[in-house]
Formats: C-alpha cells, structure tokens, sequence
C-alpha cells in the first residue's frame, strides 16, 4: 500500500471512532476503551489483509476473524457495517431487546461474525481449532484472532499456544491487543505479563511487535505473520481508549457508559482531529 | 444377557466404523485416549485424530472452531472434566452457537470407582442438561452405546454422550429400535414404574423381577436421552401405574430423577421417588460396593419402589408385595 493511501485509512479509523462512541452514547452502556484500541488493528484487517465477501458472509474460502475479545463488539459491529455486511441503522440497535448486535459478538445472530465471543480467553482456541479443520479439509484460507492482552491472564490461551505450536500450525495469526490496561486497572496492577513477547516466544510461536495504531506499519506486520510456516503472534502496541484523550489508558473507561458531556467531549474532539 | 464388554471399548471400536464412513469425523481427546479407547480412532485415522494433552477447555473450545469450519468433532476425555473443567467452552462456545461437537464423557457416574472421588462424574448430567442447545444420551448396554453413537453424528448440534468404563451387557439386539429421544419400555408394569437411563438398566431389571416374584408388577421405561425427555412415554408410565421410581447413576440432584419429577409435576403429578447417588461425594472401593453404598443396588432399587407404591397407597390399605 502507498503512502498516498494514509491519509485515508487514517480518516476511517477516525469515523469508526465516532462511531464507536455514538453507538456505545446511544446505546447506554458498552465497552469503549478496548473498542477504540482495536481500530486500527480491525481497519487493516478487513481492508488490507484479509479475503472476504461481504455480500457472501459464509463464503467457505473466506478469511476467518475471531474478536476473542469479544466486548470490543462496537468496533467490530461499526466495521462490518462499513464493509457492507449489513445496514449502517442497524448500528443504532445495539445492545437492544431483538437485535442482532448482541452486548459481544454472536455468530448465530450477525452474519460476517465468525465466531461469539465475550467469554474471554477462547478465541484462540477456537482460531486454532479452525485452523486445524482447514488443513484437515486441504483448504488454505487463514485465521485471524485478536486478543485483548488482559484476556491472557486467561490459562486458556497457553493450552491454545502449546497445540498451536505442537502441529505447527500456519495461518494462524493471533494479533494482540497490548493497551496494558484492564477492568480493575493497569495490567501491572491487576496481573503482570511480563514480557509477553518473550513468553510467547518460549511457547513454540514466531512473535512480531509493531505499532497497533499505524495503518501501515500492521499491515507489513500482520501480512508477513500470515506468511510464517508456524503460528505467529503480532504484539500490538496500542493505547486503551485511543483518539478520546480523557479515556486514553484509564482503565475507568472499561466499561462506563458515556453521557451527554461526555458524548459531546470526545466527539468534538475526535472531530476536531480531522486531518 | 450377552456375554459383557467395556462400554469404553464398544464406543471406541464404534468410533472406528463411523470413522471410515465419514470423512467430517475428527476425535479429540485430552491424553486419556488409552483409557476412553480413542486410541482406537488414533491408529486407525491419525490425520483426524488430535491429542490436546491434558488441557479440556482448549480441546473443546477448539473442536468449537472445527465445527464451525465443517468439520464433526468427538471429543472424548473423562466426564466430570469435560462437564466442569471445559464447562465454560461447552456453555461459550458449542453450545451458544449450536455447533455440531459431540461430547463423549468418559468413566461416568461412579465407573472409575478405584480411583476414588476425584476422578468420578456424579454431576455432569446436571450441568450439562442445563446448558440450552445440548442433547444428552446416556446408553444403557452394548447395542446403545453402538446406536447413540452413530446416531449423534447425524443429530444437529451439540450432544453430550454419557459414557462408562465399566462392562455393559448386550441387552438390545442388533436391529433395536433406537432413536434420540425416543423412550424404550423394557417391561411393562401396573403397580410402579421405573424410569432409567445409562448403566442402570441390568440392576432395575432384576429388581423388577424380584418385585414380581413378590407379586408386584413394576414396569420399565428406559429413557437413553435424558434431554430431550419421551414426555409422552414418561406421562403414559405415570398414567399406567401412578408411581415412578427413577433410577441413576449420578447424584440425584439435577439428573434424570429431578428431570422426570420436574415433568410429572408439571403434567401428571404422581409420586416420583429418586434412586441415584445422594448429596454426597463418591469413594474408592469395589465398584459394586460403593455402588450400594450409594443405594443402587437390586434390593435397594426394589425397596425404593414399595416406597413409591406406599405414597401412591398412603390413602389405600395396600402394602407392597403382600
């Protein structure tokens, strides 16, 4: 991708941010600051790197994607709406009575979704387990999980990191989330990973670290991790709460709703960050 | 009766015939292959075979993602671990998305019974009954277990199978009539019904027919899927003779005894007397022994119905088998 290309993948993030935020404001209760992390990490995705169909959502070759963290839900939802899977209103329907947008991702209710989740430290498994039947099958689509790097303080994830590197499993990339704060507070507070990259390491995956907020940047890192003969874990350096700067790394903005002031504060401010 | 046969051995053997007639089955199992005879599946097909070590939560949550690829996965490891320890991916992630994974619960109910409390399943029917989208089976003999197993692959969704380690007779024959939740009356009765599912059959057999030789007619409504329950057989049971005795091998907290009263209640209120293990941890021991202690035996499930038949008589002068 040139760089001529920047400005706008740089403008997407910064409406689904917008989004994100009137739809979690209108909503009334919702997970901001690990949604707004994860823009630039899911604009890559599902604009530079992955196979899809939108208007094909079970396309059987299609790229798999699993928000293992699951209350990332907004942003998910205010991609796939942009990428066409279903209708933009549909978004003003979150969280409510009958909709498909449940609280956290469900595969049953919105095509486009993969896999639900919401329950933390299981999509890599279930990344893995699709992995596993792909090869089974002898087909050669890929998978992409993206884990908060909360969620691994979940034992979960190391039994998936084992198998994964047991069968050498490629085109398995689970790309990390690392904003290194939490519900309770900072992940030093709650429970430190130490050097994640190096555990990580240690359990039988190639590791990649790169700025989870430069466009450019994942899609190099992200790209060539597809490309790896084993699993590939991506260590995204990201800020919690990105783009709104009195949610930026306070763990108080997990899961708070946002009010009137609060709305109206980070959408003049996402709007005035206009490039 | 035929002669006796492992139930793990028949299932294992089963998965291999099933295995060359479908290429979508994948086994799983949690390093206890050798003992749930999954090893069997291994030998024969080890491209579709994955030994996730000893780690039940990543195993199912992945055979989760297997099943939303396409792919039918079994996995297999010890019952109280895939109903407690995965208990969160069975719930999350097969269940919630009705995703075709079939549980096989291995060394159920007191079956494991040399090594003692921690490695028996008294309460994985409970759990898993519970969790909306899953199917529960619990075969009684030989011709079951080859029929249940069968039979899941085809069924939608997610199904629990309940299995033991410990022989099974051939009771059924062959050409059974076996479907999922479909009940099948062994025996049929006047004074009480009993309602069983799993490896209690032969022992309520006998005492029925030690009850009849004390005069009693008491009938037998085996129900291999305990969800969803034969409601109309159940109900024609209760109708029939106005006393039911379930019988168990699993606590009788949350199993098939408060399933079949949760029902009766409901719809043909009759007294339901629950045989199965009490409120309380199991034990090492000789498998018939603390089976016994736990109540199930010929003369303590037969004892349990005359307590059956004297709450339906309260009112009668009756008394059982005189």
């Amino acid at each position: 991708m040139s760089a001529a290309d920047q400005p706008d993948i740089r403008e997407t993030c910064r409406e689904l941010r917008k989004t994100i935020i009137w739809m979690i404001h209108h909503a009334g209760s919702g997970h901001s600051g690990g949604s707004l992390s994860c823009v630039e990490i899911l604009t890559v995705l599902y604009d530079r790197v992955m196979r899809i169909r939108p208007a094909e959502p079970g396309w059987p070759p299609r790229d798999r994607l699993i928000l293992s963290k699951g209350h990332a839900a907004p942003a998910l939802y205010a991609t796939l709406a942009r990428k066409g899977y279903f209708d933009h209103a549909l978004l003003a329907t979150l969280r409510t009575t009958g909709s498909p947008l449940q609280g956290h991702p469900s595969m049953r209710a919105l095509p486009g979704v993969d896999m639900s989740s919401g329950s933390l430290g299981m999509g890599l498994s279930a990344g893995l387990g699709m992995a596993l039947a792909r090869d089974v099958k002898g087909e050669n689509w890929r998978v992409f999980v993206v884990c908060g790097d909360g969620e691994m303080d979940e034992g979960q994830n190391w039994e998936a990191l084992m198998a994964a590197a047991k069968w050498r499993v490629a085109g398995l990339v689970a790309i990390i989330d690392r904003n290194h704060v939490q519900l309770d507070g900072t992940e030093d507070e709650v429970m430190p990973l130490g050097d994640l990259s190096a555990k990580l390491s240690a359990f039988g995956w190639n590791v990649m670290a790169c700025d989870g907020h430069d466009p450019d940047e994942l899609e190099k890192t992200i790209s060539a991790a597809a490309a790896q003969a084993g699993p590939c874990a991506v260590v995204a350096a990201t800020v919690k709460g990105k783009g709104v700067s009195f949610m930026e790394g306070r763990s108080a903005w997990h899961g708070k709703p946002i009010d009137a002031q609060a709305f109206q504060t980070a959408m003049a401010e996402l709007e005035g960050a206009k490039s | 009766m035929s002669d006796e046969k492992p139930m793990r051995a028949v299932f294992g053997e089963t998965l291999v015939e099933l295995g060359r007639q479908r290429a979508d089955l994948v086994v799983c199992d949690a390093d206890v292959s050798s003992s749930t005879q999954t090893r069997l599946f291994a030998q024969a097909y080890p491209k579709r075979f994955f030994n996730f070590g000893i780690a039940e939560a990543n195993m199912v949550a992945a055979a989760a993602g297997m099943a939303a690829a396409g792919l039918t996965p079994v996995v297999s490891s010890f019952a109280f671990l895939l109903a407690l320890r995965a208990g969160d991916a069975v719930h999350s992630e097969t269940a919630y998305n009705r995703l075709n994974v079939k549980i096989a619960g291995g060394y159920a109910g007191l079956s494991d019974y040399a090594d003692g409390a921690s490695h028996q399943s008294i309460c994985d029917v409970a759990v898993m009954r519970a969790i909306p989208n899953i199917t529960v089976i619990a075969p009684a003999d030989q011709t079951e277990t080859v029929l249940a197993a069968r039979a899941m692959l085809d069924w939608p969704g997610t199904v629990y199978l309940r299995l033991s380690r410990h022989n099974v007779p051939k009771i059924f024959p062959d050409n059974h009539d076996f479907a999922i939740g479909r009940g099948t009356l062994v025996r049929p009765g006047t004074d009480v019904f009993f309602i069983t599912t799993g490896t209690v059959l032969p022992m309520t057999m006998q005492a029925a027919g030690e009850l009849a030789s004390r005069g009693v007619s008491a009938g037998i409504l085996h129900l291999p899927t305990v969800k969803p329950l034969d409601r109309n057989m159940l109900l024609d049971a209760a109708a029939h003779a106005g006393a039911i005795v379930t019988v168990e091998e699993h606590t009788i907290i949350g199993g098939l005894g408060e399933a079949v009263a949760a029902e009766l209640a409901e719809n043909r209120p009759v007294p339901a007397v629950r045989c199965g293990i009490p409120d309380r941890f199991g034990e090492s021991g000789k498998y018939e022994e603390i089976l016994a202690r736990a109540g199930l035996d010929c003369k303590q499930i037969a004892e349990t119905a005359c307590r059956a038949i004297k709450i339906k008589n309260r009112f009668s002068s009756r008394k059982c088998g005189e």
